[in-house]
């Protein structure tokens, strides 16, 4: 396989001849980012295997840490809008009863008291489903929070399509869209438990708005435990030349799955956790695209204002470089499985290979 | 210690602030800032009196006011700068470009007094309310005041936020309906009748005081009084009723002077039926 991989890559780089030149320019536009463009000569060794410690779903990984965060900090407190269990808050409503306000059905209130509690020093942590996180408050984000730059961090459950069978109604596929667009928000959408539990422990100690979104399904548990979580750091996960895959969230354990398949073809996946969508860490995405040339982003989210958009930004900005976007195209989810819905709305692992060898045909035939 | 006499005084200048500040511009309400005056001088020079050199956007250790219906902003910008909160002068930059006095309040431009931006109604009474939880958390034995107008009331916000307060006997509030009886389109009870508020309050669980708005004695006296209802496990609501345009004849109870600025000469006309207290900036 190692011979392979090298034979593969020789071949890329004799086909790439011809745009050596073409490269040089662009370090020479980029040496900001100190960019060796020795990388090329990189063997693609084996990819770095990320082992699945046994699943569990990210809600889980948001409550465990929010049970630290109220141990550690008595300035944080917990809203919830009747979805305690759901959002996995039981333990900290239950241990820190005091810090822990049940609003009822009612996300509007919840956020303009959430705003109004960081007047008093407080960090509030709102927790209800990513739908009624956003666009069933949107303009009590917008004005009491965002526009007021107020230190509220709104955790989102249930995102994506892999809420499952509640269906279209409650499956919000256009959260990150929504949030990135306003100013002063960061948005940050983890892998797995273990990076949302160090996430939910990250966004107390930042001050600022966020908006944390995790999941519902019993999802792969594969980042070490203890890892520190760096807001606006995207998590290389793999290093490799042919192609980056930029993922969050589920999918980029998706996106892993992918880059061993690809391996199995001589094609090098770099495989990048963009944990952090906004603010982006474009360094890391240009990085990454100036060895490569080509890229796959992969999210749990519409096609329009999530992951994929930002990323087709920077790189029509800076490098223009084959994109595919593997994400929900344009229409609302609906009832199922999460697994079923993934392969349904094109969103499974061979979707990502696919993706993955598309674009790397167009890096060939763009003479990139 | 101001006097009733002192009060008025105040808020006649306040309100001439008010109608230079939108001539000035072009743009901007009148009608509500001209009905709200006299109740926002009160709570600042007597019944809060807040320190401004301490300001703080935490607030603790004081009391502290939001403004919900954010179009009131002409009105609480000159009495946060005729209470000290910033130079008068810088009223003079209402709603230009650059300016800390935007058209809505907002907190990006660091404007002394202010806490939370307002504008798109319904909003103000749960952060208060949330302001007023952080105190309690914080063993902070004082209020948080919230103004809202009335045909604010028609967002749902409000009437979550008014079942939320009583709930969780939010006692250390207390919230102020400025009841004019206009909203953009015309009077409150052709657009949306709000009914019997008193009685809906009640139903809700808050203690209810009502008040004629444009009486300073009277101001002064309900809102001591509001005061004494506090910390008795129940919120306390204050309905208010004022004449929007209060103190310029031809705008009283007018629907239309809600957000329309004067012409020079309606300003002259206004000006002259307002007496010049403390000079104008």
């Amino acid at each position: 396989m190692l011979n392979e991989a090298l034979r593969a890559d020789v071949r890329y780089w004799i086909q790439d001849a011809g745009c050596w030149m073409f490269d040089a320019t662009y370090f020479i536009i980029f040496y900001h980012l100190q960019i060796l463009k020795f990388s090329n000569f990189q063997i693609v060794i084996s990819m770095q295997d990320y082992v699945n410690s046994g699943s569990k779903d990210t809600r889980s990984g948001f409550g465990e840490g929010l049970l630290e965060l109220g141990k550690q900090n008595p300035r944080v407190v917990a809203l919830c809008a009747d979805l305690t269990g759901s959002l996995k808050m039981d333990a900290f409503a239950k241990t820190f009863p005091e810090r822990f306000i049940q609003v009822g059905i009612a996300e509007a209130n919840m956020m303009g008291i959430a705003a109004g509690l960081t007047i008093g020093g407080k960090i509030p942590f709102t927790g209800t489903f990513a739908n009624f996180s956003t666009g069933r408050v949107y303009d009590q984000i917008r004005q009491s929070i965002a526009y007021s730059n107020k230190n509220v961090k709104i955790c989102a459950s249930h995102a994506g399509i892999t809420l499952g069978e509640d269906g279209a109604t409650h499956q919000n596929l256009e959260d990150l869209g929504m949030m990135r667009m306003l100013p002063n928000m960061t948005v940050i959408c983890p892998c797995d438990f273990n990076q949302t539990r160090a996430a939910t422990i990250a966004v107390a100690k930042y001050e600022g708005p966020v908006y944390l979104r995790f999941g519902r399904p019993k999802w792969p548990n594969f980042t070490p435990p203890g890892q520190e979580f760096i807001i606006g750091k995207a998590v290389v996960m793999n290093e490799a030349n042919d192609i980056s895959i930029f993922a969050t969230g589920h999918m980029v354990w998706n996106a892993l799955q992918a880059c061993k398949i690809l391996e199995e073809q001589g094609i090098g996946a770099e495989v990048i956790n963009i944990h952090t969508i906004k603010p982006l860490d474009e360094t890391t995405v240009l990085k990454s695209i100036l060895k490569t040339g080509c890229a796959v982003t992969a999210e749990e989210h519409m096609q329009n204002g999530g992951l994929g958009d930002a990323i087709s930004q920077v790189l029509v900005r800076n490098f223009p470089a084959p994109l595919e976007l593997v994400a929900i195209a344009d229409q609302f989810g609906e009832s199922g499985k999460p697994e079923e819905l993934l392969k349904k709305f094109g969103l499974d692992i061979p979707d990502i290979v696919n993706a993955a060898l598309k674009s790397i045909n167009r890096k060939k035939g763009s003479g990139h | 210690m101001y006097t009733i006499k002192d009060l008025e005084k105040i808020a006649s200048q306040v309100r001439r602030d008010i109608l230079r500040m939108v001539h000035g511009v072009a743009s901007g309400h009148v009608g509500g800032p001209l009905g709200s005056a006299d109740f926002l001088v009160a709570l600042y020079f007597d019944t809060m009196q807040p320190d401004p050199s301490i300001f703080s956007m935490d607030g603790t250790g004081e009391d502290i006011f939001f403004l919900s219906n954010g179009h009131l902003s002409a009105a609480w910008y000159s009495v946060l700068a005729r209470y000290g909160y910033f130079d008068v002068k810088e009223l003079t930059t209402f709603r230009k470009m650059g300016s800390r006095l935007q058209g809505h309040p907002a907190v990006k431009e660091g404007l002394p007094g202010i806490r939370m931006s307002s504008g798109s109604l319904g909003q103000g009474l749960s952060v208060a309310i949330g302001a007023a939880l952080a105190k309690k958390l914080n063993a902070d034995e004082h209020l948080v005041w919230c103004l809202m107008g009335d045909g604010e009331l028609e967002e749902g916000q409000n009437w979550e936020a008014l079942m939320f307060a009583a709930a969780r006997k939010v006692d250390n509030l207390i919230a102020v309906v400025d009841y004019n009886g206009q909203q953009i389109d015309g009077p409150v009870n052709d657009i949306m009748p709000l009914g019997d508020l008193t009685a809906k309050f009640e139903a809700f669980g808050w203690k209810v005081l009502t008040l004629y708005g444009n009486d300073m004695a009277e101001v002064i006296g309900t809102l001591k009084k509001a005061q004494w209802f506090t910390f008795q496990e129940q919120p306390v609501i204050i309905v208010m009723t004022t004449h929007m345009g209060y103190g310029v004849d031809f705008m009283m109870d007018n629907h239309e002077w809600h957000g329309i600025p004067p012409s020079d000469e309606q300003l002259a006309r206004a000006l002259g039926q307002l007496e010049e207290t403390l000079g104008d900036y």
